[in-house]
C-alpha cells in the first residue's frame, strides 16, 4: 500500500508564544511535530506493518522541519519529502498548502493519505479536505479508528464525542484525532535506521508551481495574544441573593443573557 | 563509530524523556523503599535498543559513543531516575570489545546487544585492597582448560541481575612478578553456570543499589573466556575505567539538572512572607552557583567523552570531569535540599531520594580524593601524595 503522511511542525506546546509588531516571535522557540500528526504517522506505520507497502512522510515547511521529517523516519517511516518554500514565499495559508499538495500528489498513486486533525497553531483543519477535493478522492475528518480489508475501509469519527461509522474505500484521505492511537517515541534503533533513509527536497518550481498559482487567498489582519485573565469574584450573601446578583452580571455586564 | 548530528543527540533526549516518563518518580520511590531491583524499566530500555548503544552495528548494537552515552544517562537520572540499576549493561562489554578475541566478541556482543546476555556485574574491588587494586587477593589458578576461582570480592553491583561477572582476579603472585600491575588476569566469568560454587550476599545500603558480597569457592572459568593476554588484566581494566567515569559523570551531571530544575520550580512556586521564597538571595544564589558548576562540569564531560569517542587519552579529562560533575550535583543537591525546607525530608518529595543517590558518586566508582591525587601526580607533576 502507498501510504502518505501529511505532516507539519508546529510550536512546543511549552513554549510562551510571544507577539511583537503583528507577527508571533519564533527565535529559538523549540518545534515540535504537530501531536494530531503525530497520530498520523503512528497509524501510518500500523497500516503499511499489517498490509504492507511504504510510508512516506510529506512536509510544507522550510529547512528547519528537516528535524520533525527524521523524527517521524526515526519512528519508523520508509522515506520523507521537504518542499521547501522558504525562498519562494512570504506568506501562505491552507489554500496555499493543499495547492502544493496537489501538485506533489499529481502522479503518484496514493492509496492512503493520512494527516492531523487540525494543527496546533492556527487550527483551520482544511489543508487535508482540501487536498481530498482537489485530486477528487474521499476524505474523513477526525477519525479515531481505522480498519481497512482490501477496498473497504471502515471508519470511526469523532463527532463532538460521539461516534459516527463510515464505510469507504481507498483511495482515501483521512485526518487522525486523539485516541485513534498512542504515537510511539523513536527507539534507538529506529534513530540509528533513520539516518540512512532518504528525504527528498523540492523547492515550488520542481513542482511546476509558481508563487501566483499558491498566493494566499487568505490576509492576516492582525494577531494578539488573549486578553490577561483577571481575578476572579466573589459574590457574597446568601444563595437567593447570589443568584439575583449572579443573573444581573450575566445580563447587564457580560451581556451573555 | 556512526557520529550523531546535533539533531540526532536531541532526538536521542527526547525520546529517552519520554521513555522515562512512562517510569514517574512513584516508580522510582516505590522501588527505592521496597529495595527493588527497577526490572520492568531496566527490561523496557533494553528492549528499545538504548543500553547497546555502545556496542558497534555488526554486533547488533547501535555503534555510536561515550557521548550519546552519556547524554541517554544524563536524561534518565533527570527524570529523577536511576540509570545505576543498568548503566553496566552499557560500558562493561568494552573490555570484550577492545581486548577479546573475535570468538569472545560473536559469543557475547549480539546477545549483550539484545539484552539475552547481562553482563552488568565487574568484579574488583576485594574488602582489603579497597582502592589499591593491584593488592587484591583473588586468585585464578589454571589447571588444563580451566582455571579455578578462588577469593572474595565486595561492593559488586548487581551481581544478583547479572548473567555474567567481569572478573579481575591474580593469575601470578605479587611477589612473582617485575611490576604489581602485572600478574592480574581479566575474565568472563558466567555467573549461572557456577551458581553452585558463588554465594552472593547482598549489602544493605544507603540507595537502593543491588550491590553485594560475592565469594568464589573452587569457581570455574573455561580458559577460553580469559580475555587478552593472561596478566595484563590491569591495563584492560583501565580503559573501562574510563568509560566508566565519564558515564557517572554524566549521570552525575542529569542528578545535577534534577536538583536544578525541582528547586528552580519549587523556589517560584512558594509563597512565604507573601513573595516566591526564589526572591531570597539565600535560596535563589546557591541554585546559579550550582547551575553554574553542572553547566562548566557538562564542558569537561563533552571533552572527555570527545577524547575517548575519537581514541585519544582522556584519562585526565575523564577523571575531572567525574569529579567536578559530582561536586557541582552536591552543591546542587544542598541547594535544593535548602529550597524545599522541612518538606525536602519528606519521601514524597522525592529530593531525599536524590540526595542520597547523588551523594554515592562522590566515593564511587572511585572517591574523588584519588582523582585530586591523580590529578596532582599524574597531570601536574606533583609528589605521590599516598
Amino acid at each position: 500500500m502507498n501510504i502518505y503522511v501529511l505532516l507539519k511542525k508546529t510550536f512546543d506546546t511549552e513554549e510562551k508564544i510571544n507577539v511583537s509588531n503583528g507577527e508571533i516571535e519564533d527565535d529559538g522557540a523549540e518545534f515540535i511535530i504537530n501531536p494530531y500528526d503525530e497520530y498520523a504517522v503512528e497509524e501510518a506505520i500500523n497500516q503499511r506493518d499489517a498490509h504492507g507497502g511504504e510510508v512516506t512522510v510529506v512536509t510544507v515547511g522550510d529547512e528547519d522541519s528537516e528535524k520533525q521529517l527524521r523524527t517521524a523516519l526515526a519512528m519508523g517511516a520508509d522515506k520523507a519529502v521537504l518542499i521547501n518554500t522558504e525562498d519562494d514565499l512570504e506568506e501562505g495559508d491552507a489554500f496555499t498548502t493543499a495547492k502544493i499538495l496537489e501538485a506533489y500528489f499529481e502522479d503518484k498513486e496514493a492509496d492512503l493519505i493520512l494527516g492531523g486533525n487540525v494543527a496546533i497553531d492556527e487550527a483551520s483543519g482544511q489543508v487535508g479536505p482540501r487536498l481530498a477535493e482537489y485530486l477528487g478522492i474521499p476524505y474523513v475528518t477526525t477519525i479515531t479508528d481505522l480498519k481497512i480489508e482490501g477496498e473497504n475501509v471502515t471508519i470511526e469519527k469523532d463527532v463532538e464525542g460521539d461516534v459516527e461509522i463510515v464505510e469507504t474505500s481507498l483511495p482515501l484521505l483521512v485526518t487522525c484525532q486523539q485516541g485513534l492511537n498512542e504515537p510511539r517515541y523513536p527507539s534507538l534503533p529506529g534513530i540509528m535506521k533513520a539516518k540512512k533513509k532518504p528525504l527528498e527536497e523540492l523547492e515550488i518550481d520542481d513542482l511546476d508551481l509558481d508563487e501566483d498559482d499558491v498566493a494566499a487567498k487568505t490576509k492576516t489582519i492582525d494577531i494578539f495574544l488573549p486578553p490577561e485573565k483577571e481575578a476572579g469574584r466573589v459574590l457574597e450573601g446568601d444563595a437567593s441573593e447570589q443568584v439575583q446578583e449572579l443573573v444581573s452580571i450575566l445580563k447587564n455586564d457580560e451581556k451573555v443573557l | 563509530m556512526a557520529i550523531s548530528t546535533a539533531e540526532e543527540v536531541d532526538l536521542i533526549r527526547q525520546s529517552v524523556r519520554s521513555l522515562c516518563e512512562k517510569f514517574p518518580e512513584f516508580y522510582w520511590r516505590e522501588t527505592d523503599e521496597k529495595k527493588q531491583y527497577p526490572e520492568e524499566f531496566i527490561q523496557t530500555l533494553t528492549d528499545e535498543g538504548w543500553l547497546s548503544v555502545l556496542i558497534p552495528e555488526e554486533y547488533g548494537g547501535a555503534g555510536l559513543g561515550m557521548y550519546e552515552a552519556g547524554v541517554i544517562l544524563e536524561e534518565i537520572n533527570r527524570s529523577g531516575g536511576n540509570a545505576g540499576a543498568g548503566h553496566a549493561q552499557m560500558y562493561t562489554m568494552g573490555a570484550i570489545l577492545r581486548h577479546g578475541n573475535e570468538d569472545q566478541k560473536q559469543r557475547y556482543l549480539p546477545k549483550i546487544a539484545s539484552g539475552e546476555l547481562r553482563l552488568q556485574a565487574f568484579g574488583i574491588t576485594e574488602p582489603t585492597a579497597g582502592s589499591d587494586t593491584t593488592s587484591i587477593e583473588t586468585t585464578a589458578e589454571k589447571r588444563g582448560d580451566k582455571y579455578i576461582v578462588n577469593g572474595q570480592k565486595i561492593w559488586i553491583s548487581r551481581t544478583e541481575h547479572s548473567d555474567l561477572m567481569l572478573l579481575l582476579a591474580r593469575t601470578t603472585p605479587k611477589e612473582q612478578v617485575k611490576k604489581k600491575t602485572d600478574g592480574l588476569s581479566l575474565f568472563i566469568l558466567d555467573m549461572k553456570d557456577q551458581k553452585a560454587n558463588i554465594t552472593i550476599r547482598p549489602i544493605d545500603t544507603m540507595i537502593n543499589h543491588a550491590t553485594t558480597e560475592v565469594f568464589f569457592e573452587n569457581t570455574e572459568i573455561p580458559a577460553e573466556n580469559l580475555i587478552g593476554e593472561e596478566g595484563k588484566g590491569f591495563k584492560q581494566v583501565l580503559s573501562g575505567m574510563n568509560a566508566e567515569r565519564i558515564l557517572i559523570a554524566s549521570e552525575s551531571i542529569g542528578d545535577g539538572k534534577y536538583f536544578i530544575d525541582k528547586a528552580v520550580e519549587y523556589a517560584n512556586e512558594r509563597v512565604v512572607f507573601n513573595r516566591p521564597i526564589g526572591k531570597n538571595q539565600g535560596v535563589q544564589f546557591p541554585i546559579s552557583e550550582a547551575y553554574m558548576d553542572i553547566e562548566a562540569a557538562a564542558l569537561m564531560r563533552d571533552k572527555a567523552a570527545n577524547l575517548f569517542d575519537t581514541g585519544e587519552n582522556c584519562g585526565p579529562e575523564a577523571n575531572m570531569s567525574k569529579y567536578l560533575s559530582t561536586e557541582a550535583t552536591w552543591k546542587a543537591a544542598n541547594a535544593a535540599m535548602t529550597t524545599f525546607g522541612g518538606y525536602g525530608f519528606a519521601t514524597e518529595y522525592n529530593i531525599e531520594r536524590k540526595f542520597r543517590e547523588a551523594r554515592l558518586f562522590i566515593v564511587a566508582p572511585v572517591t574523588n580524593n584519588l582523582v585530586t591525587s591523580y590529578v596532582g601526580q599524574h597531570v601536574l607533576g606533583l609528589p605521590r601524595s599516598f
